[in-house]
């Protein structure tokens, strides 16, 4: 059995939501806002959603979309909005990019529409990740798969959404597996985990069952 | 008084030792809260339930209150009426005598701590003899809508602070501190939210006088028209034409005028249709409370004004679906289709529960669903990981 250069330490992480005071009441303002927030904004607003979201929660992909279809009730922007994928963006700006640009075609040619109430505005925030060590470690697959099974899931949010996305002190579970434990494919399933419309424990159960195929197939 | 153990029957897999684990990076630090008072109100009953948690966790937590004479407590309820956007005339004079009693509290006060927490307005200004550590403005209430030239008087305190932690995005007024989001929350094992067994339960509603022969509406509440209960009696009454049901409204008048009349418009439709309750119960009647939201077959919160009302979650607790208006914290607790609805209107609250009354199969499952997102989201638990990761975020 392989045994890892350096063990895996597994953390989980608290959000800690901070509100800009930055607010939109029609799609226009949303539009005209989103060009101008903070990157950090633009993360908590896609790629945080898969902290936040909830099993039993109606999956909008990211808070504009939800923002969209519950408040404003424009369901083709709405679904507009939802299919954008923030994994498939080289960085932060890009994924701005794209949804000023789908905002932008959406209102060309609309004429104003009504506002809403500003306690159904959109309110931009941004959030500061806490991370929690778990005083948990692994140093072979087989302990890496006994600490993937039970940990918070908000560790499988740290390991795989923001480390993938965000510099961070936490090291990325493909990483680890890569170069700590010399096993690129299982690193590249790993790094190809969609966790985009699901919840994290079932991209718990995914990963998981990647490691069981790599421990049957002897690896590790 | 609840240990940290006892949550774990209740909290969800891992979360107290999630919280035993961040609460090492704080050990030892000192938190101090200070609030108007001791009594009544959701801030005082969350911290007879947080400092004794948190020094549980090895922090050295301690909780002081301000005080002050007749003049002091009618500027502090008065600013905090304009904060919460009500018209009020306060005199600078006022102002300032508020101000220099909490300078005078802040001498008789031990304020030395690494982390003071002071919460809403009353005791605000203390912040102008702060001498150690970090300061928080915790504000519990909406104060988006606060009067503009209170709001700018208040500012000069409340920049004073290193951060200012609000319930909702959107409830903030304008700063120039970063302000934080924690949304309040409800405690599992109080008086008011634990399991009680179903004798119990009978027992208390036949001492209150409420017969469980039919399904049972119930809306807590104070009984205010931010909190619409003639809308609700308007809502039953369009469903009693279909559905054989009872309509439970328990609340409080408070002695102010306009509630008094509104209690007292309640009391006629009661007089006169047998299936309308109407109970004058203090909200201190955590018990009571507690057994009428377990009678329920739907809870109502109606609400037509904003800010954090807690009652979806601890109906959401308890198995129940809820019905309430879009405003809001309600908003905030309610997943529409399922959790409960979200309604804009009486007719729409009259149609979604009738929609519940006819699909019966839905009040336990969204009901669950309802504990499930609770357990999750308004737990004091929660809430307690979210303090300690602003005491992590926030330097020495």
């Amino acid at each position: 059995m392989r045994t890892a250069a350096h063990p895996f330490r597994f953390a989980g992480c608290v959000e800690l939501r901070q509100t800009l005071d930055v607010h939109a009441l029609d799609e226009r303002e949303l539009m005209h806002r989103l060009a101008e927030v903070p990157t950090d904004s633009i993360f908590f607003h896609t790629f945080g959603y898969f902290l936040r979201h909830r099993p039993f929660t109606t999956a909008y992909g990211n808070d504009f979309a939800r923002w969209a279809a519950l408040e404003i009730g424009d369901r083709a922007l709405a679904e507009r909005l939802a299919v954008v994928d923030p994994f498939a963006f080289p960085a932060l700006d890009a994924l701005r990019e794209h949804l000023v640009t789908i905002l932008q075609d959406h209102l060309r040619g609309r004429e104003a529409e009504g506002r809403v109430e500003f306690d159904r505005a959109f309110h931009f925030q941004r959030s500061h990740m806490v991370d929690v060590p778990l005083g948990l470690t692994a140093a072979t697959l087989v302990e890496f798969r006994a600490g993937l099974a039970t940990v918070d899931e908000s560790a499988i949010y740290l390991h795989t959404v923001e480390t993938r996305a965000r510099e961070r002190r936490a090291e990325p579970f493909a990483g680890w597996l890569r170069d700590a434990l010399d096993l690129p494919e299982l690193a590249e399933r790993f790094d190809r985990i969609d966790p985009y419309l699901t919840t994290l424990e079932r991209v718990r159960g995914r990963l998981l069952g990647f490691v069981d195929e790599a421990l049957e197939k002897g690896r590790g | 008084m609840s240990r940290i153990d006892d949550y774990r029957a209740v909290a969800g897999p891992g979360a107290v030792d999630f919280i035993l684990k961040l609460a090492e990076r704080v050990k030892a630090r000192r938190f101090l809260h200070v609030t108007g008072g001791r009594l009544g109100g959701g801030v005082a009953e969350t911290l007879r339930a947080v400092v004794p948690l948190l020094s549980e966790l090895g922090i050295d937590a301690r909780w002081e209150i301000t005080g002050g004479d007749s003049a002091y407590y009618a500027t502090a309820r008065a600013l905090q009426a304009a904060l919460e956007g009500v018209e009020r005339v306060l005199s600078e004079e006022g102002l300032a005598r508020w101000a220099d009693m909490n300078r005078r509290n802040g001498k008789k006060l031990d304020l030395d701590a690494d982390l003071t927490l002071v919460h809403d307005s009353q005791p605000a200004s203390l912040v102008s003899v702060r001498t150690t550590g970090r300061w928080v403005w915790r504000c519990h209430f909406d104060c988006s809508p606060a009067q503009a030239g209170t709001w700018s008087l208040f500012r000069q305190f409340a920049d004073q602070y290193d951060a200012a932690v609000f319930a909702l995005p959107g409830f903030e007024g304008r700063l120039g501190i970063p302000m934080y989001v924690i949304p309040p929350s409800i405690d599992p094992l109080s008086e008011r939210n634990r399991d009680l067994p179903a004798r119990e339960v009978t027992e208390i509603l036949a001492g209150l006088g409420v017969a469980r022969d039919k399904p049972l509406l119930v809306q807590i509440g104070p009984f205010a028209r931010a909190h619409d209960p003639l809308g609700v009696v308007n809502a039953y009454r369009l469903v009693e034409k279909h559905h054989d049901v009872r309509l439970v409204l328990v609340g409080t008048a408070d002695d102010e005028p306009e509630r008094l009349e509104l209690l007292s418009q309640l009391r006629e439709v009661a007089h006169d249709d047998p299936d309308v309750v109407v109970l004058e119960l203090p909200a201190e009647a955590h018990r009571q409370i507690n057994a009428l939201q377990r009678a329920a077959t739907i809870v109502l919160q109606k609400s037509v004004r904003g800010g954090f009302d807690l009652g979806p979650a601890e109906a959401m607790w308890k198995g129940k679906p809820v019905v309430g208006g879009s405003t809001g914290g309600l908003a905030q607790q309610i997943i529409p289709n399922v959790t409960g609805y979200t309604v804009y209107s009486v007719e729409g609250a009259a149609f979604r529960i009738r929609h519940l009354l006819n699909n019966p199969e839905l009040i336990p499952r969204m009901g669950a669903a309802g504990r499930e997102h609770v357990r999750r989201s308004f737990l004091i638990t929660r809430e307690l990981l979210d303090d300690l990761a602003l005491a992590v975020h926030l330097p020495r």
